[in-house]
């Protein structure tokens, strides 16, 4: 499997006095990093191309199949939320094999893989704890492993590692990056970090309220001579800017 | 893409299309159910007083006007008499966070709230009555024979035993609301205990007073046991009572429609007066125990609010020891082999099964649809939502007694009214309990929503997957929670059974008056005393089901 093209084609989204406005092309097994300050719409989009939003008007595809009226389990993409990516009184391995079958019946193979994605993403021997019991930083390995075996063309990352302490958000981000080579497919991520965005992403979407307001390669955006709406969202904190 | 599940169809769309919110029928069904019940109550009301308005008209005579006065007469008296008292008892309660049986006299608090009307009315009658426990004591400080509680005074100490704990409980919570910083800036001031209560306690509780005693008025205004069992007599009527017995002894319909209408315009004000004043409407059988305030009274006022909490001990508590001694002076052997107690029991716990589950089934509904339609909305609430959302409020502007006398009027141009006696239990019992159970779930049902909606639709986890995998495991014990109260309620209830019942259809509660109206006295206090157990049992249940969650 290898990732899809993502198509946001004059999108439009309104919630309450808020209104959206996207339109971007993403390319089969690119990494995007979309950011921009917090309320300006980064979730939103997200939350457009997964399906729990439907647009006003306008036009998603996937893979180049329109996708704009179907519900969330019927697009190719799999989104990892900041949080609550796990029910609470099922234990790791059945949260992992709910991504290989909503109804929780699992072949001999399904749960082969469930092992297979849990051994990849470093939880082997945890299968049978509850989340509870795990790491925030092992609750969102968990939840990588379940879109590991739902292996689906389209990763949605919705600032999944925001809690997780500077070095644990490396090691995550490096593995969202091997999954990557392994499998090519297609993310977009929502960070507030310009480090996160560097080390993973090659291009940044920049949100900003509520419409695209920049998109280039991640060096441009994040450098000298960054487009001003960027550099103000950065700031001149140098840690932020940081190289 | 995996497994092959992959866009199977491709709907119709449009621009501007918004999905349809799904899985809204159970709600709309709770709705119709509620609709029908009021509906079918009103059209029997409206029927009749069109059909005889002359009749009608010459009913709102004096008497209907005198019983009017007299049950906003006993409602004012009994509110004043709860909420005054309870201030005080809430505020010696909130400022001793750490006392041995305070947690157990917090729960002792709760118990009221399931126990039976006639339950209490009975402890009432076994404590203050003529031949009550604390009849010779009376006697001798009354100086002469004391006259037993009947009347206005009977009335009033039993709806204080109901209300005093209510309102206790509401005002410990609205002193909870108040932040631990507030109390720690008021030691480091050095504030002593009048300017807390004038700086701190006094505002916070003044703001949930209205709501608080507007509740208490409400059900005093709409009570209906206590008054008749206690009453004892067209001096001390109210027009809950009086409804029923121009059905059941006068058998003057025009009456009953003339009563039920004023009835209907007095609890319509009431509520609508309580919605302003942003009241509870249902008051949720737990209370969190403990609090991290720390205690700060001198030994003054210690000693002054240790003989508040006695008082209110006492009094909450002596009824409830009274119906166990009375209780146990009956011949409990005897009264456990009759058919006739035995078949009411069976009855009981039939109707209070069957009420359970409808209740369960409705509120789930109706909190379902409510979570779905917020969280689907954009802008302001639909009419559905809005509907969803306070329908199972519906009840207290159209009390069990009002629903009852409503049906029975419509109903016996039908058929046999008497036959149809478990379906309408069933179906007032299962709306009564309804704002209780849609108390106990909402909270733990909406947060899981919150939590595991995106999830589940993410991971195409619905329908009964969904209810399987998910909603059950997080709601069992607040649905059991509200299973077990609602049970409760219905089994103690003495209200639309009154109306209906018969020798062939007879509950509990509704044996447990017959008894007492022929006298048998000992019989009454055993039944009293099963019924409370039963009850109590359930509560407990209840109970601890919520605390686990």
């Amino acid at each position: 499997m290898s990732g899809a093209t993502i198509g946001i084609e004059a999108v439009r989204f309104s919630y309450g006095a808020q209104a959206f406005v996207f339109d971007a092309a993403i390319g089969a097994g690119e990494i995007v990093a979309v950011m921009g300050p917090s309320g300006s719409g980064k979730s939103t989009l997200l939350n457009l191309v997964a399906g729990f939003e439907m647009p006003d008007t306008g036009r998603l595809t996937i893979d180049g199949e329109d996708v704009t009226g179907l519900a969330p389990d019927r697009r190719a993409v799999t989104m990892v939320f900041q949080e609550n990516n796990l029910f609470g009184h099922l234990d790791i391995a059945a949260n992992v094999g709910l991504g290989r079958s909503p109804s929780l019946r699992l072949t001999m193979e399904d749960r082969d893989r469930v092992a297979e994605a849990l051994a990849r993403t470093g939880l082997a021997g945890k299968a049978d704890r509850l989340p509870a019991a795990l790491s925030g930083g092992e609750r969102q390995r968990a939840a990588l492993a379940r879109a590991l075996v739902r292996d689906r063309p389209v990763l949605l990352l919705d600032e999944p590692f925001a809690s997780l302490g500077p070095a644990l958000r490396a090691d995550m981000l490096d593995l969202v990056a091997e999954l990557h080579g392994e499998r090519g497919m297609t993310v977009l991520m929502v960070s507030h970090h310009p480090g996160d965005a560097r080390r993973l992403g090659r291009r940044i979407l920049f949100v900003d309220e509520g419409r695209i307001a920049a998109d280039g390669p991640a060096g441009d955006l994040l450098g000298d001579n960054a487009p001003a709406i960027v550099a103000d969202y950065l700031g001149s904190d140098p840690g932020q800017r940081g190289r | 893409m995996a497994d092959g599940d992959g866009p199977l169809s491709r709907p119709a769309w449009q621009p501007g299309a918004r999905r349809a919110v799904p899985g809204l029928w159970p709600g709309r069904l709770a709705l119709g159910f509620l609709a029908l019940l009021c509906g079918g109550a009103l059209a029997g009301l409206g029927l009749e007083a069109a059909g005889d308005w002359r009749s009608l008209a010459a009913a709102f005579d004096g008497r209907v006007l005198a019983i009017a006065r007299f049950t906003l007469y006993q409602a004012v008296l009994s509110t004043a008499l709860s909420v005054v008292p309870a201030l005080a008892v809430a505020r010696a309660l909130s400022r001793h966070p750490r006392f041995f049986g305070r947690a157990a006299l917090l729960r002792l608090f709760a118990v009221p709230l399931a126990l039976p009307a006639i339950v209490a009315a009975l402890g009432v009658l076994a404590l203050y009555g003529r031949a009550g426990l604390l009849a010779e004591p009376l006697s001798a400080l009354a100086g002469g024979r004391w006259p037993g509680i009947y009347g206005l005074s009977g009335i009033l100490v039993a709806h204080v035993f109901f209300n005093l704990p209510l309102a206790t409980r509401l005002l410990i919570e609205a002193l909870q609301t108040v932040p631990a910083d507030h109390w720690r800036l008021a030691s480091q001031l050095g504030m002593g205990g009048a300017a807390q209560w004038r700086l701190i306690e006094w505002p916070v509780l003044r703001a949930a007073l209205p709501g608080i005693a507007g509740l208490v008025f409400m059900l005093c205004v709409t009570s209906f046991t206590i008054v008749l069992t206690l009453g004892g007599g067209p001096a001390a009527t109210t027009l809950e009572v009086a409804i029923y017995q121009a059905l059941r002894f006068d058998f003057d319909p025009g009456m009953a429609v003339a009563l039920t209408l004023l009835q209907l315009v007095l609890t319509g004000a009431i509520v609508l007066a309580l919605v302003r004043l942003g009241g509870t409407f249902a008051e949720s059988a737990t209370l969190s125990v403990v609090t991290r305030r720390p205690a700060m009274a001198n030994n003054g006022e210690t000693v002054l609010n240790a003989i508040v909490i006695a008082l209110a001990a006492a009094f909450v508590l002596a009824p409830m020891g009274a119906v166990v001694v009375a209780g146990f002076k009956a011949d409990l052997a005897r009264l456990a082999g009759e058919t006739a107690v035995i078949g009411a029991a069976a009855t009981s716990l039939a109707l209070a099964l069957a009420a359970a589950i409808l209740s369960v089934a409705l509120s789930m509904g109706l909190v379902a649809a409510r979570k779905r339609l917020e969280k689907a909305r954009r802008g302001r609430a639909s009419l559905l939502e809005l509907a969803s959302d306070t329908g199972a409020g519906m009840i207290l502007v159209v009390p069990p007694i009002v629903l009852g006398a409503g049906w029975f009027v419509l109903l016996r141009h039908v058929g046999d009214v008497f036959a149809l006696a478990p379906a309408m239990v069933i179906a007032v019992n299962a709306a009564m309990a309804m704002p209780f159970v849609v108390r106990a779930i909402r909270p733990a049902h909406d947060n899981a929503a919150e939590r595991h909606d995106r999830l589940a639709a993410s991971l195409g986890i619905r329908g009964f997957n969904r209810l399987r995998l998910v909603d059950w495991p997080v709601l069992r014990a607040p649905l059991l929670a509200g299973f077990a109260f609602a049970m409760a309620l219905s089994l103690g209830d003495l209200g639309v059974i009154a109306l209906f019942g018969s020798d062939s259809v007879q509950t509990l509660p509704y044996l447990l008056l017959a008894r007492l109206g022929s006298y048998r006295t000992a019989d009454a206090a055993g039944l009293a005393l099963l019924l409370a157990l039963l009850t109590l049992a359930l509560m407990a249940i209840a109970g601890r089901l919520e605390g686990r969650r």
